[in-house]
């Protein structure tokens, strides 16, 4: 439009990047502080700009830990992320894409009561449930596991929503032609649905790889051991209510290899994750 | 090669729906036949039972004189070319004629074969390697086509192959499609909505309604004596014009104060009966001593031949006739017409009144 | 809807759903149950007898003002996280959705707060606050301002608030970003002929027809700050100080904790379950709205 396109394109601009700005904020002066030593941190004397302890810190965090609080070294925790976030990502898109399959592509009885069985789980956050599910997992002795840290978080509705959301969306007469030249289920899922679904599969692994990377309360809970700690839990334990006992430096460093992982998702991979979040709540 | 016979088929959907109603046809070894009508009249209903993507609720369908109610599409020796094609998005050309052959375990190296072959006569064989989405539509076609081919079935159906492509591409494939089948002599099922695809391709002309043949035959023979009112306006276009007429004796209707000699008209017809009397717009003819005289409306004009709107004998009419024989701005026009070419329908059956 | 082509058989699809039903039955009903089942019981000091009560949990819950406390936190938390992330959320969507030259290098730097963990979005801010060494902190106490949000429960509010505002605007930035996108240009340009200026046409003509899109936003973001903060309030106030920051969700946690009153936590977490039935059921008829709108 002709109107005053200069002046709110100027407050478009400024406006964007003062929000910009005050969202990267935070995670600057993160930065900073993981690159000077505890002593200037802890006086309240860090300058704005980036400090001489870089290497340090991040050698020191990654492989020898804290000295006082969790002792472990962060890559171990980072390990442990990972795999959670992999397990709760992967499993996740196994579970949902078989049970959507099943629910699209086949006319059996019950198959609306298996789906809202399923559907009804949108409902149920796991906060609201955790000591009771917590109790389940321990009497299956999964505590301080893999299996215990991703399983019980692997089921929920979003994904089959999203798979069968999508499979509504492939022609019919896909399937038609497929039975005429001789595919059979299982064909037809191998060569046809899946090879088709490899974006919203791609979509759903981003926004779920971020998911199980960022739980906080659940492996809070069911982790006891140092050596199962996930990076998000481990920074917790780093900061002690003594700010004197805390190590900032290398909790600091620890929040920035924390926001690493999921961050860097996002950023590479924008389109998929938009996709993803914006299809999962269609 | 084979026939395929049809015998008393029915489609009931749950909820009592009854889309095919018992339909009986027989298509020989190497036949095209076209089933045509209006949306809705159970004509693709009656193909997808064919191609054994419906269940048959009851009667018996037949090919090369096996029974295949009960038999999966894979097995039924039939390849199908589907409205939008159903072309595998994420497969080469290559590969989309390709996989249902390798689903039956063909050898490589004939598949290669049967491919080029079918990409040959098509005349795709440049973009064997592109996917679906990079082709017009115009190509699309051909690969569906190809598709089809390559499986060297019995039968052939088509379910309404070019109604997405435009008018110009869908003239083109139309002669295409039957060059092809006639070389290859497949018989073929051919399911349009569209009459003048329907009376070019066919040599089985099936016209349905209502998930009933209203009438089968060659494609002249459907034209020239149409079974029933209905079958007379949905061939032929522009559509034969249907007026209310009273019978005055043997052989003469009239309709309002005009009389018409009639050729073709059943016995029992006693005079002064209502009856409905069917008239193509180019069986009436435009010549100077016609004994019947039209009230020209208005002119619309095609190229090689004009529209007359109009009436005669108070109902309205549309006739067509060759451009150029009458000045543009007439008023009436004087027409005459073969009694052999007056049509009658029963007025509540709509069924034809001849002999 | 269906589809209408699909396969036969009943063995298969009964395989095929079989993970995810085992799953949700094991980890997702059954501890539910559990929940509601533990939430008429009472356990004594030693957990070696246990005792049906029927409601008697739930009224004790009710005649202690602790409860009432964070219910009232919950309130003020959600309304002031919702209102602030949600305006902030629309103001750079709108700027953003002026199509100016490099606004997609702008959406990518809005977006990735949201794949920051919540436990650590409050790690930064409690850095940046912490009253001994926080740069934030020192700038308010040059200006002569008392912050200690370890001993002022407002302050700690506040600081909580921010975190969480501060993650969810880019959330709400994508889904307003979508919505405006959405509106054809041309209703906006009819507008414009109709002689309405900018924020006349932004007040009568786009913010009404991105009221679905704000109405979908205004339920997650509830059910965000029900649930999902919980690690920016662990590990920037741990509920404190005395309760000041202890939402519902996060007494469901403290009072649970160490099994110390299962039975309390339990109908805590059944009124919870109720809360979030709910505004499903709310989002339920958005989507149905959405259907007809």
């Amino acid at each position: 439009m002709v109107e005053n396109r200069t002046f709110g394109d100027r407050l478009a601009y400024l406006i964007l990047t003062i929000g910009v700005l005050i969202l990267a904020f935070p995670v600057y002066l993160t930065f900073v502080a993981s690159t000077w030593d505890a002593a200037t941190i802890i006086n309240g004397q860090m300058p704005l700009y980036p400090g001489p302890f870089f290497a340090e810190n991040y050698y020191r965090t990654l492989f020898i830990g804290t000295a006082g609080t969790t002792r472990e070294p962060v890559i171990n925790m980072m390990i442990n992320s990972f795999v959670m976030a992999m397990a709760i990502a992967l499993g996740k898109i196994f579970i949902s894409v078989l049970s959507a399959y099943a629910v699209v592509y086949y006319r059996f009885p019950f198959r609306m009561a298996a789906f809202w069985l399923i559907f009804l789980t949108l409902m149920l956050p796991v906060e609201v449930r955790i000591f009771p599910t917590f109790k389940v997992v321990a009497d299956i002795g999964f505590l301080d596991t893999y299996q215990g840290l991703a399983v019980p978080l692997i089921a929920s509705a979003t994904g089959t929503l999203l798979f069968r959301q999508f499979f509504m969306t492939i022609p019919d007469e896909l399937l038609e032609a497929s039975k005429i030249d001789g595919a059979g289920p299982f064909r037809f899922f191998k060569d046809t649905v899946l090879p088709l679904s490899m974006t919203t599969v791609a979509a759903l692994f981003v926004i779920q790889f971020i998911y199980g990377w960022n739980q906080y309360l659940w492996p809070l809970l069911i982790t006891t051991k140092d050596s199962m700690q996930t990076i998000v839990i481990g920074i917790k334990k780093m900061i002690v209510t003594a700010d004197a006992l805390t190590e900032w430096q290398l909790a600091m460093t620890t929040a920035v290899l924390a926001m690493l992982p999921p961050v860097a998702v996002v950023i590479l991979m924008q389109r998929l994750f938009v996709k993803g979040l914006v299809d999962q709540e269609k | 090669m084979a026939e395929v016979s049809i015998t008393n088929v029915r489609k009931v959907y749950p909820g009592n729906v009854e889309a095919v109603k018992g339909v009986s046809i027989d298509i020989p070894d190497g036949g095209f036949c076209v089933l045509v009508g209006p949306s809705g009249c159970g004509k693709s209903t009656l193909l997808r039972m064919v191609a054994g993507l419906e269940t048959i609720t009851s009667g018996e369908c037949r090919i090369g004189g096996r029974v295949v109610n009960e038999i999966e599409p894979s097995d039924r020796d039939i390849a199908m070319v589907f409205q939008n094609y159903a072309l595998y998005p994420h497969m080469s050309v290559y590969d989309n004629m390709a996989y249902g052959l390798r689903n039956r375990g063909t050898p490589k190296d004939e598949i290669e074969r049967r491919v080029q072959e079918a990409s040959k006569i098509l005349g795709i064989e440049s973009f064997l390697e592109r996917r679906p989405r990079q082709l017009s539509g115009g190509q699309r076609q051909r690969v569906a086509m190809g598709r089809a081919i390559v499986r060297k079935p019995q039968v052939f159906l088509f379910d309404e192959p070019l109604s997405n492509l435009d008018a110009k591409l869908r003239v083109q494939m139309r002669v295409e499609i039957k060059k092809l089948q006639r070389a290859l002599g497949v018989t073929s099922i051919y399911v349009t909505h569209d009459q003048v695809e329907a009376m070019t391709l066919s040599d089985k002309l099936v016209v349905m309604s209502a998930g009933r043949v209203e009438q089968m035959g060659l494609p002249n023979e459907v034209y020239r004596k149409p079974a029933s009112r209905f079958v007379a306006t949905f061939i032929g276009s522009p559509p034969m014009n249907i007026a209310r007429g009273v019978v005055r004796g043997k052989g003469a209707v009239s309709i309002g104060d005009v009389v018409l000699p009639v050729a073709d008209m059943a016995a029992d017809l006693v005079p002064g009966a209502a009856i409905e009397v069917g008239l193509r717009p180019e069986d009436l003819i435009v010549t100077p001593n016609g004994s019947l005289t039209m009230a020209v409306d208005f002119i619309e004009e095609l190229g090689a031949t004009q529209l007359f709107h109009g009436m005669l004998g108070g109902a309205a009419l549309v006739i067509q006739a060759a451009s150029g024989l009458v000045p543009a701005d007439s008023k009436t026009l004087n027409l005459s017409i073969d009694p052999a070419k007056v049509h009658l329908f029963d007025l509540e059956t709509g069924m034809r009144r001849g002999l | 809807m269906n589809k209408t082509a699909t396969f036969k058989g009943y063995l298969i699809p009964a395989l095929l759903l079989a993970p995810q039903l085992a799953i949700t039955l094991v980890f997702f009903y059954w501890p539910a149950s559990q929940a509601v089942w533990q939430s008429f019981l009472v356990q004594d000091a030693f957990g070696t007898s246990t005792e049906f009560v029927w409601f008697e949990n739930y009224k004790e819950l009710f005649s202690k003002p602790d409860y009432y406390k964070a219910l009232w936190n919950t309130l003020v938390f959600s309304t002031l996280v919702t209102s602030f992330s949600l305006s902030i959320a629309l103001l750079l969507a709108v700027m953003a959705d002026r199509q100016i030259r490099g606004y997609q290098v702008y959406t990518t730097l809005l977006i990735w707060p949201y794949a920051v963990a919540p436990a650590i979005a409050g790690v930064l801010w409690m850095f940046m606050f912490n009253p001994s060494l926080g740069i934030m902190a020192k700038g308010l106490r040059s200006v002569g301002y008392d912050w200690n949000p370890l001993l002022n429960g407002n302050q700690a509010m506040a600081l909580v608030v921010m975190a969480a505002v501060w993650k969810q605007i880019s959330y709400n930035f994508l889904f307003f970003l979508a919505g405006l996108q959405a509106i054809p240009k041309s209703v906006i340009e009819a507008a414009t002929i109709d002689g309405a200026r900018p924020m006349r046409r932004f007040w009568t003509i786009i913010f009404p027809l991105l009221s679905p899109t704000t109405f979908f936003l205004l339920v997650v973001n509830v059910v965000y700050v029900f649930f999902d903060t919980f690690g920016i309030i662990d590990t920037i106030t741990g509920g404190g100080p005395s309760k000041a920051t202890e939402t519902l969700v996060y007494k469901v946690y403290s009072d649970g904790k160490g099994g110390a009153d299962l039975g309390g936590s339990a109908a805590q977490s059944v009124i919870l379950l109720f809360i979030v039935i709910c505004l499903t059921a709310i989002q339920f008829r958005y989507i149905e709205r959405k259907v007809t709108y």
